[in-house]
């Protein structure tokens, strides 16, 4: 079962990769994983997918809180919450016509006369949809950032 | 009154001793050396200079285990790295409360393959409950306040301070600050046990019929062993402690069952498979305790306190978890159990099931009046002989393998703190120097290192370090010319097929070995000098004391569980077992 995790730590070196070690070092799969600073410049927010029943994942973020780098850790998937994914897709100009690339939802975020590249945002799954119906357009390059995610309700990810 | 200024090196070691450090173990060498010129500038802090960084480690691990207090070591970059971390590991699956500090090329030459460069964080990244590396000089005092904050509290575990030489240069001063407390927003360890599941924990207990306590490490080393007998004469119930947790109830009191597990006694494992309710408390249901984990104690309601949220429900779900450190929970759980009555007798019929299995198949207690028929003396018998003569008040090192077990088996121990082992990691070559760093702590007291002929070849360089600085520790060589539990393996599961265990005639020999260095060497090869022999050895008091004992070299540890079976599969000798 496919399960995001966000996390808060320390914005500093080495933070990162005891996050990713814990994962290899404990037999856990990262399926994607994203971080950037956050407005509070001494913190990252990191959200990775994962895969694991509801012990593994239970593990996954008490191990992961252990880290002393960790601030905080929070299992997205256990209330509803929001699943987004950038995606990045560049095309011969001669492959793909305007009006299918509005068909596809695609925004055009260059141009010139031999290429064009499209940035598609939406939830990993219908990415993965759209990937396949792409296919026939020739893409040159698919680009896919991972998921990033934030819960639907009041609560927060905040020390 | 002005400041003084210091270096980083000057600044690490007054650190060091800001934080109590009496004693560092260590090995100097070239991105070391600022901070080894800052050491003998001053006399506050001691330096032990071992014979190898492995040693080093386990040494302030011996130190950090029979204290209570952190361990320090002081290591070089590259190799002297990464020689210590075999102690880190050891310290990280024990938990026990190490700080090395490791000397680190210069900050601008870090990435580029330099000499003695290893990535020290990078390599000892799994094994530490956390890293350092110094960017900065002036960060030194916060760092090593954090690092001993890290190391000693919540579920202790080992810290690495990695200094560029550059950081500790002589010719860059700055005013020093040492940091009265620390508070580092992403640690905060619970110590209060939440008293909700405390109240839980109570109703669980004064229903229980069939109850045990399974204690282990943690007790130990949150120094819980007061609250933890405490709680064990209120209830009455019988107490098994792990290998790690052995001390921390009197080994010698009726209610004990021995320790439990792999090599644990029969009524132990018998206890732990029929019981209603377990207790566990700063144990954490390891592959060596439950045996296959979907057949462990299936009938029983599981109460776990530990204060690592991690070990809660990892391998076995229990019913009442309880975070927080085993001292306050159990305290917590006295107080609410004090209010309550309290009916013993019906303890009876399980009490007296507990007696039968023990008198069925507990371990012979007075293995010395066995004379074996080829003449060979028992491993046993060594470790009673051992008990005897020191009166069961020894502190016990030991290395790993059968006489690490037979040590564990046959050696009471009544308080906490007086028995160290590798548990966790299970290192040959812990036993010497961590009995270096016992008795650098408790120069009066006996301190014995219980060991093989293999254990102890891998860090017998050690006996050089002892030499030096008068450490008078009783090596205890229980020598079967074999790898015992290797050989024992093989027996059972290879068809005695001995696969590189043997070593065919290539021993030395121990007692010139140790001549050589110094000490004194004792042979001994039949049973009938063995008492005497072990008294001469104990009655020593300044020396170092190389005890080669000639023991039956097909002895096997019993009990054994059988792998992949519930607790109650075990073999009892080469000829029974229990199903």
């Amino acid at each position: 079962m496919k399960r995001v995790i966000a996390l808060l730590m320390e914005n500093q070196p080495g933070a990162l990769s005891r996050v990713v070690g814990l994962f290899s070092q404990r037999g856990y799969n990262i399926e994607t994983l994203i971080v950037a600073p956050t407005s509070d410049p001494t913190l990252s927010r990191l959200t990775m997918t994962t895969n694991g029943d509801e012990k593994v994942v239970q593990q996954i973020t008490k191990q992961l809180d252990k880290l002393i780098d960790v601030v905080t850790v929070s299992d997205l998937g256990e209330s509803d919450f929001v699943e987004r994914e950038l995606m990045l897709v560049k095309f011969n100009k001669s492959t793909i016509a305007s009006d299918e690339i509005e068909k596809f939802e695609g925004k055009v975020v260059f141009e010139d006369n031999e290429i064009i590249n499209l940035q598609f945002v939406g939830e990993p799954d219908k990415l993965d949809k759209l990937v396949e119906s792409l296919k026939a357009k020739e893409p040159l390059e698919i680009v896919r950032s991972g998921s990033s995610g934030i819960s639907s309700n009041s609560k927060t990810l905040t020390i | 009154m002005s400041k003084t200024k210091t270096s980083g090196g000057d600044a690490l070691i007054q650190s060091l001793h800001k934080e109590g450090v009496e004693l560092v173990f260590g090995y100097p060498g070239g991105a070391a050396l600022h901070i080894y010129d800052a050491l003998f500038n001053q006399s506050e802090v001691e330096h032990i200079l071992v014979r190898h960084e492995q040693g080093a480690v386990h040494a302030a691990d011996g130190y950090a285990r029979s204290t209570g207090k952190p361990g320090v070591a002081l290591v070089t970059s590259g190799p002297g790295a990464t020689n210590a971390i075999t102690g880190l590991a050891t310290a990280f699956m024990d938990s026990t409360p190490v700080v090395v500090i490791s000397g680190q090329v210069k900050s601008e030459l870090i990435g580029t393959d330099s000499f003695q460069e290893t990535d020290m964080i990078g390599v000892s990244r799994p094994i530490v409950k956390h890293s350092f590396l110094v960017q900065r000089a002036e960060d030194i005092p916060e760092i090593v306040k954090k690092a001993f904050h890290i190391a000693t509290t919540g579920r202790p575990g080992p810290v690495v301070i990695d200094v560029p030489k550059d950081l500790t240069d002589p010719n860059h001063t700055f005013e020093f600050n040492y940091p009265n407390e620390i508070n580092m927003r992403s640690y905060k360890p619970v110590k209060v046990g939440d008293p909700k599941q405390i109240k839980e924990a109570v109703d669980l207990i004064l229903e229980a019929k069939k109850p045990v306590i399974y204690s282990g490490g943690g007790v130990i080393q949150d120094n819980a062993s007061a609250e933890l007998t405490e709680l064990a004469k209120l209830l009455k119930f019988p107490i098994t402690n792990t290998l790690m947790g052995l001390g921390a109830f009197p080994g010698t009191d009726p209610q004990f069952l021995g320790m439990l597990g792999m090599h644990g006694t029969y009524e132990a494992n018998m206890v732990m498979h029929n019981t209603d309710l377990i207790i566990a408390v700063g144990a954490r249901f390891d592959d060596r305790i439950t045996n296959d984990p979907k057949q462990f104690a299936l009938h029983a309601k599981k109460i776990h306190i530990d204060v690592d949220p991690a070990s809660l429900s990892k391998i076995i779900n229990v019913d009442v978890p309880v975070v927080g450190s085993a001292k306050e929970c159990l305290s917590e759980l006295i107080v609410e159990l004090n209010k309550q009555k309290i009916d013993t007798n019906k303890l009876e019929p399980w009490l007296k099931q507990i007696n039968e299995w023990r008198n069925e198949h507990g371990l012979n207690h007075s293995m010395l009046d066995i004379v074996p028929d080829n003449g060979k003396i028992l491993p046993q018998q060594v470790i009673q002989s051992l008990y005897k003569e020191t009166e069961g008040k020894a502190f016990i090192t030991s290395d790993v393998g059968q006489h690490q077990m037979f040590a564990a088996q046959y050696y009471f121990f009544d308080k906490p703190r007086q028995w160290i082992n590798s548990g966790g990691l299970g290192t040959m070559g812990f036993g010497l120097p961590s009995a270096m760093g016992v008795q650098f702590a408790f120069p009066k007291d006996t301190v014995a290192c219980v060991t093989g002929e293999g254990s102890i070849q891998m860090c017998i360089q050690e006996l050089s370090t002892c030499f030096q600085y008068g450490l008078p520790i009783k090596i205890i060589n229980l020598n079967n010319a074999a790898l015992g539990m290797v050989k024992q393996w093989q027996d059972m599961q290879y068809g005695g097929r001995h696969s590189a265990s043997t070593y065919e005639n290539s021993l030395p020999d121990f007692c010139a070995l140790s001549e050589s260095y110094g000490h004194v060497g004792i042979k001994v090869t039949k049973l009938n000098e063995l008492e005497s022999a072990m008294k001469e050895c104990i009655s020593l008091k300044d020396k170092l004391v190389f005890l080669d004992v000639d023991v039956d070299p097909d002895e096997h540890v019993y009990p054994m569980l059988e792998a992949g079976n519930a607790m109650d599969f075990m073999h009892l000798s080469k000829a029974k077992k229990t199903w």
